[in-house]
């Protein structure tokens, strides 16, 4: 096995919050997982040319990032989305570090790498990102839109590289017009698991279900940049929560025993995201779920297995869940990060067995948030008022149960709330395109119980 | 057995201020005004050696009524959403996180203590005082009217447990486990698993086929130490045996033989309970094995141990609970069980207990009277004492388990009974949880339990009762000590007295 450095991996460390008391002929387990990932080989805001030589000779510096920016030709209406997303970009090369490496892609029906231009790779120091710079002056808005296109260029040039961390930024204003939704779908199939992606779009004119499909299937976040001049903060910010991440291809495995069956396998925050159906095989009891990047943070995923019915005062592991992170050279066991333990013990005390642990209760509820809003926008859009009204009235009484300020606030300007605890609204008459869009895009966001 | 702190309104027989009844419910007297809320306390405790001091007949019987556990009360969870622009709706209608009525720490309102069930009689009393041994102890002083903390015990129903699903174990037998691993143990080290008995057992005691929890090392435990014998096991109902015993012999400063035997039971709705029945029964053990043999009266020895044992549980809810699997709901209780201890030193035969596990005397000669030697610290006993319910009535109630002592952080005064006894006859000293006298509650179903040949063979006389309380249902752990009683030959008296 090679020798993976511990300094440059962080900590995970693994908690799992559950009710494990079922009563009689009980079977359904629900737990939260918490994964925090910290320390190890963070920079932690230290200077990168101290941080560098943490990685070991020949395997080069750690992480490539490929900006794709959207030329089409809607982005000259009006003219400062694309002076707006030259200067964002910008901005991001600036955030470099010193030793990533990076490239530009200018995507329009076809992707064109506009820096370094060679089909490679160039390496972030004062020159290059200047260059870099240099050939951003030079884009001009004309075409169309063909995102798969633009996923596999930076596929081929992030794969280029010998590094633990790929990650792409991808900017668009409009809809995925230039190529079927197959194309698109196969693209990202094919990248899944390559690279990690965060998508924006900028304006009111591009699909929110293409951008937050890219960002699911390539484990990245999506956001709307309504504004065009609030790009350049947002590139920065994205620049930055890309340089931080340390680990890569980090999965979550979920180990079974006989006859347990999978209900459902979530990200829940700091978004909610089904991870059920992207289970591989990892062996007959176990099964991998992608989990992407890792810097400090720390993520909660809900899991829900089925266990078969046992008797009063029975015991049983209902799921092991670990983090675990492949064997670098590609070959051999892979390194067991942390893990926890969901158990089933079955009482006859009705007490322990009908109680729901909080943070299951709560996530249950930030998971139901994200889908009534999207059913609710979805019923509007087709005109269906009532299906809309209460749909996102229990959206409302849902936010404003658990605190989530953030989607609360998105709400009111999609609705007028009569009395949020019931959940009583009624849609407004007149809703901007942006704050549509906003509170669709960002509706898997949720918040975090308190411990 | 599990708890719940209530808050209780004391409900008396007589107002203490003109002795007239009052209504149910009443605060106040109706005859004279007095505050029925306020019934001042009995004078301070009494040390155990106070030398017969019969306990003064109590103001009035207790009622506790059990009152519901208070609903949790809607805490705010989260911060109110604030909706701009919208109506004045500001809302704040949280769901509360789920609660168990017993996280919430109860309230005593009196601050009373209990009322006093020991026989305080002290071996300087004059011989022949000592009543003879008849029903069991007859409790002297009532309960006190004040609130009483209580723990309920979830005994289910009497009847058969059934064992569904694929995997159903029987009470766990390390011998099965042993068995199964020699028989299909092909694989270089790692038992097999007991239960699907193709999978191998993983560091974490489950098997790595089927998951099931594998038997664990308190399952089911055994020892036999000279005289004395202890069974315990986890029973068909329970995950896991929150119950514990100690035995151990030592000698007096007169070179006579001196033989310990303690039995904890752990409150299962605290969390921890299993730790907290081994400390105590650990703590209560070392203590009585370093005072006895410096000469500490027994009596008096036994009181400290359950002092000991208190202080041993106490400490157990300073420390961090298991580090990473999050139980939340067990969170606020700290670790808590109850203790019976027998010590026969002598001739005398000294018991101690809190809570409701139970002491028998069960004469060798069978012809003569059986014994209960303790008196629980429960509900149904409180009732009974009180004489607002008789046996039978009380014990039918669903709040019959419920304790009103026990060791743990959050009892509200630790209260030790010890009694002293000096059989003039051989017999067997059967100390029990719950677990066992479910199935044999009255002195003579235990004497009945109890196999003939038991004072000789006490360990398989234990066995037997196990098996006595699974053959019933095993609803919960069962532990039981047996401790034959010899007498010397040189006995006067006529029947076990005590001193």
């Amino acid at each position: 096995m090679a020798n993976f450095s511990k300094s440059q991996v962080p900590q995970f460390s693994v908690e799992v919050y559950q009710n494990a008391f079922l009563p009689e002929g009980g079977r359904e387990v629900n737990a939260i997982v918490t994964v925090t990932s910290t320390g190890g080989g963070t920079t932690g805001g230290i200077p990168l040319a101290d941080a560098a030589p943490a990685y070991g000779a020949g395997q080069g510096p750690g992480a490539a990032v490929v900006l794709m920016v959207d030329c089409s030709g809607s982005m000259d209406y009006p003219p400062t989305k694309m002076r707006n997303a030259r200067d964002a970009t910008a901005a991001a090369i600036d955030t470099l570090r010193e030793g990533t490496q990076f490239a530009v892609v200018a995507g329009t029906h076809v992707a064109k790498d506009v820096y370094p231009g060679n089909g490679r790779l160039a390496i972030a120091d004062a020159q290059t990102k200047a260059q870099a710079k240099e050939a951003l002056r030079k884009l001009s808005a004309g075409g169309g839109t063909a995102i798969g296109t633009w996923l596999r260029l930076a596929d081929r040039l992030l794969n280029s590289a010998d590094v633990a961390i790929r990650h792409g930024i991808l900017l668009t204003d409009g809809r995925n017009e230039h190529e079927s939704p197959e194309d698109l779908r196969a693209a990202l199939d094919s990248c899944a698991g390559r690279f990690t992606c965060d998508a924006r779009g900028v304006g009111t004119d591009w699909e929110v279900k293409e951008v937050t499909g890219v960002a699911a299937a390539l484990l990245g976040t999506a956001d709307i940049v309504a504004d065009p001049s609030g790009l350049a903060a947002d590139f920065t910010r994205m620049m930055e929560n890309a340089m931080g991440k340390e680990v890569a291809d980090v999965s979550l495995r979920l180990w079974t025993p006989v006859g347990v069956e999978i209900r459902f396998v979530k990200q829940v925050a700091p978004t909610v995201a089904d991870l059920t159906a992207r289970r591989t095989e990892a062996n007959a009891r176990a099964g991998d779920y992608p989990t992407g990047s890792w810097g400090d943070e720390s993520r909660d995923y809900h899991v829900c297995v089925l266990v078969p019915e046992a008797g009063i005062g029975q015991e049983m592991l209902a799921a092991r869940v670990s983090l675990i992170l492949p064997d670098p050279s590609g070959a051999g066991t892979p390194q067991t990060l942390s893990q926890g333990l969901v158990r089933a013990v079955w009482t006859d005390d009705m007490v322990a067995s009908t109680s729901i642990n909080p943070q299951v209760a709560h996530y249950t509820g930030q998971a139901e948030l994200a889908q009534v809003i999207q059913q609710g926008l979805d019923a509007r859009k087709s005109g269906d008022f009532d299906g809309a009204t209460a749909k996102l009235g229990r959206a409302v009484q849902l936010a404003s149960a658990s605190g989530n300020q953030d989607t609360a606030k998105l709400l009111s300007k999609v609705v007028d709330v009569v009395d949020a605890a019931t959940g009583t609204v009624r849609l407004k008459a007149k809703v901007a395109e942006a704050d549509e869009m906003t509170l669709e895009t960002r509706s898997t966001k949720t918040v975090r119980v308190k411990k | 057995m599990k708890m719940s702190q209530s808050h209780q309104q004391p409900a008396l027989s007589k107002c203490p201020g003109c002795d007239e009844p009052p209504a149910a419910g009443d605060l106040f007297c109706g005859a004279c005004g007095y505050d029925l809320s306020a019934v001042p306390a009995r004078p301070g405790d009494r040390p155990t050696m106070a030398i017969t001091v019969p306990p003064a007949a109590p103001e009035a019987p207790a009622a506790p009524v059990a009152s519901a556990g208070q609903a949790a009360p809607a805490a705010s969870g989260a911060e109110a959403v604030r909706w701009p622009a919208a109506t004045e709706t500001d809302s704040s209608d949280v769901p509360a996180p789920v609660h168990r009525p017993s996280d919430l720490p109860g309230t005593d309102s009196g601050g009373r203590p209990l009322a006093e069930q020991e026989q305080v009689q002290g071996p300087g009393a004059a011989a022949g005082q000592g009543a003879p041994v008849g029903p069991g102890p007859e409790p002297v002083g009532g309960p006190e009217p004040s609130a009483v903390p209580v723990r309920h015990d979830d005994r289910a129903e009497p009847g058969g447990a059934e064992h569904s699903g694929d995997f159903a174990l029987a009470a766990p037998d390390p011998r099965t486990a042993e068995h199964a691993a020699a028989a299909a143990a092909p694989t270089a080290g790692g038992k097999v698993c007991v239960a699907c008995r193709s999978g191998r057992v993983d560091p974490d005691g489950y098997c790595e086929n089927c998951g099931h929890a594998q038997p664990r090392e308190r399952d089911h435990m055994e020892q036999e130490l000279g005289s004395v014998a202890a069974v315990s096991d986890r029973g068909l109902r329970h995950h896991r045996n929150e119950d514990s015993f100690a035995v151990s012999s030592t000698a007096l400063p007169d070179g006579s033989p001196a033989v310990v035997a303690i039995v904890c039971d752990g409150v299962s709705s605290a969390s921890r309970p299993d730790e907290a029945s081994a400390a105590a029964a650990n703590a209560a053990n070392e203590s009585l094995l370093a005072s006895l043999p410096r000469g500490t009266h027994p009596q008096q020895a036994m009181h400290e141990a359950i002092v000991a044992a208190s202080e041993a549980v106490n400490a157990l809810a300073q420390e961090p609970a298991g580090a990473m699997e999050h139980d939340a709901h067990r969170h606020q209780n700290a670790p808590a069980c109850t203790l019976v201890g027998a010590v026969m030193a002598g001739e005398l035969l000294i018991v101690g207990w809190v809570g409701d596990s139970r002491v028998y005397w069960v004469p060798e000669d069978r012809s003569r009277p059986t014994a209960r030697l303790t008196e629980d610290d429960s509900w149904a006993a409180q009732m009974v004492a009180a004489g607002l319910m008789n046996e039978a009535e009380a014990y039918a109630d669903e709040r019959a388990h419920a304790i009103t002592g026990w060791l743990g952080a959050d009892a509200y005064e630790l209260e030790p009974h010890t009694a002293a006894f000096k059989p003039d006859r051989p017999g067997l000293v059967v100390v029990c949880t719950d677990g066992l006298w479910n199935y044999a509650e009255s002195a003579e179903e235990m004497a009945a339990a109890v196999p003939a040949d038991a004072q000789e063979h006490p360990l398989r006389g234990a066995q037997v009762l196990v098996g006595h309380a699974l053959d019933g249902g095993g609803h919960d752990n069962v532990t039981v000590a047996l401790l034959p009683f010899a007498v010397r030959p040189q006995g006067a008296g006529s029947a076990c007295e005590t001193v």
